[in-house]
C-alpha cells in the first residue's frame, strides 16, 4: 500500500472491475458511479447486488454510505471516479464522522473527464488519498499494482473499514455500456438487497 | 373544548416514528433547530449532518433501496441545490427520497438572496412533478406530514414537505 502516488502502476479499470467482482461471494452492494466507472461493473457480470447510477454525478459514495448505514451486515463497495469525487468531496467527511465499518470507497483515478472527451480534470495535482486521510479515513491508500489491489481487496473485504482504495488509471474506455433503465436498475437491486422478495415473471 | 396541541417539531417526530422514518440527514437551519435536537436526543433515530444537500438526496436513495426509510431536513436555499440529483436519481430510478424544508425567503426574509431562492423552489418541485404540500397550520401538521409520507412510499415517488413561517414562526430579524 501505498501513502504517495509515485510510482503507481497505471490500471485498466476493466481488468480492476473484473478482480473486484471474483472476490465478491458474501452478495455484496456494488454502486457504480456514472459513466465508465459503472459500464465496465456491467460489463464484469451483471449481480443483482449492482447499482448503476445514470447522473447525480458524485453520489455513489453516499449512496453507498446508505446502503451500508441500512444493511450494517453487507460489505458495501462504491465505485466512484476522480471527476466525480471532485463534485462531491465533502461526502468523504460525512463518510468519516460517520465511519460505516462495511464500507469500502474505489477510487478510479484517470485524472480526465473521459466520457466528455477525454478533458483533463482540475485534479491535476490533486492526491485523493492523501485528501481522504485528511477527512478523517485512516485506511486510505493507493494501490501500487493488480496485485497490491487484490491483497487491499481481500483485506478491505476481512477487516472494519470505512476503506478508501486508491487506483491510478491507464486510458482504456470501457467494454460497453449499461442497459439505461432505471426502474429496472433499482428493483434489480433492492431484490438484489433482500427488500423485495416477492417472484416477478421473467 | 378547545385541544392543546404540542408544538410542531413534536408532531412531526412522532409522524416519523409512525411511520418508522429513522434515518435523518440534514444540513442545519435554525428554525428546524428544535426538531433537530429531539431527533439527535432519541435513540430511535440516526442523525447526522451532512457536508452538503446532494449527498443526502444519496444516502437515503441507497438507504431505502437496502430497507432504511429517511428524511433529510433543509432550508429553502439547499432545496435549489438540488434539481439535478432530484431528477436523475429518485425522479429517475422511483426511489422515495422524502425531504422537509424550512422556508426561508418569505413573510418577512431579511436576506434578499433567500427570498430570491424562495421563488424558485415550487416552481423546480412543480416541473419535476414532484407532490410537495405545505404545512401552515399546526391543526393540520400530523395529517400533512402523515399522508405524504405514506403516499411517497406506496407510489415510490420522491415528495417535498415545506414549512411555512405561519406553522414555525420562521426566522425574523429583530427590530
Amino acid at each position: 500500500m501505498s501513502e504517495t502516488t509515485h510510482n503507481l502502476k497505471r490500471m485498466y479499470r476493466f481488468d480492476l472491475t473484473t478482480r473486484l467482482v471474483a472476490k465478491l461471494k458474501q452478495e455484496e452492494a456494488v454502486i457504480g458511479g456514472i459513466g465508465h466507472s459503472n459500464f465496465d461493473l456491467w460489463s464484469a457480470g451483471h449481480r443483482p447486488q449492482n447499482f448503476y447510477m445514470l447522473g447525480s454525478m458524485g453520489l455513489a459514495i453516499p449512496i453507498a454510505m446508505g446502503v451500508a448505514l441500512a444493511q450494517p451486515a453487507r460489505k458495501t463497495f462504491a465505485l466512484e471516479g476522480d471527476g466525480s469525487l471532485l463534485m462531491e468531496l465533502g461526502c468523504l467527511t460525512t463518510v468519516a464522522a460517520q465511519a460505516p465499518k462495511n464500507l469500502i470507497i474505489i477510487l478510479f483515478d484517470n485524472g480526465i473527464y473521459q466520457i466528455t472527451g477525454g478533458q483533463p480534470t482540475p485534479g491535476l495535482h490533486a492526491d485523493y488519498v492523501a485528501i481522504a486521510r485528511a477527512c478523517g479515513l485512516a485506511n486510505a491508500a493507493w494501490a501500487a499494482d493488480e496485485a497490491e489491489f487484490e491483497r487491499m481487496l481481500d483485506n478491505a473485504l476481512a477487516t472494519d473499514g470505512p476503506h478508501f482504495i486508491g487506483c491510478k488509471l491507464d486510458s482504456q474506455g470501457p467494454k460497453a455500456q449499461t442497459e439505461r433503465d432505471p426502474a429496472q436498475i433499482r428493483d434489480r437491486f433492492m431484490r438484489g438487497m433482500g427488500t423485495k422478495k416477492n417472484r416477478t415473471l421473467g | 373544548m378547545t385541544q392543546t396541541l404540542p408544538p410542531w417539531h413534536e408532531i412531526v417526530l412522532n409522524v416519523f416514528k409512525a411511520n418508522e422514518v429513522k434515518l435523518i440527514t440534514y444540513v442545519p437551519d435554525n428554525v428546524l433547530k428544535p426538531l433537530i435536537n429531539a431527533l439527535h436526543a432519541d435513540p430511535y433515530f440516526t442523525c447526522f449532518a451532512t457536508a452538503r444537500e446532494e449527498e443526502a438526496v444519496g444516502i437515503l436513495s441507497g438507504a431505502w433501496m437496502a430497507g432504511l426509510r429517511g428524511m433529510l431536513l433543509m432550508q429553502t436555499s439547499g432545496f435549489a441545490t438540488l434539481p439535478n440529483v432530484l431528477a436523475s436519481l429518485p425522479c429517475a430510478f422511483q426511489i422515495p427520497v422524502m425531504m422537509m424544508i424550512s422556508e426561508r425567503g418569505t413573510l418577512g426574509e431579511f436576506n434578499v438572496g433567500q427570498a430570491a431562492v424562495c421563488r424558485t423552489m415550487r416552481p423546480i418541485l412543480d416541473s419535476l412533478a414532484m407532490e410537495h404540500h405545505t404545512v401552515s397550520r399546526l391543526d393540520e401538521c400530523e395529517m400533512i406530514v402523515d399522508r405524504t409520507i405514506r403516499q411517497a412510499i406506496m407510489t415510490q415517488a420522491p415528495a417535498a414537505l415545506i414549512l411555512s413561517p405561519l406553522l414555525t414562526g420562521g426566522k425574523v430579524v429583530a427590530r
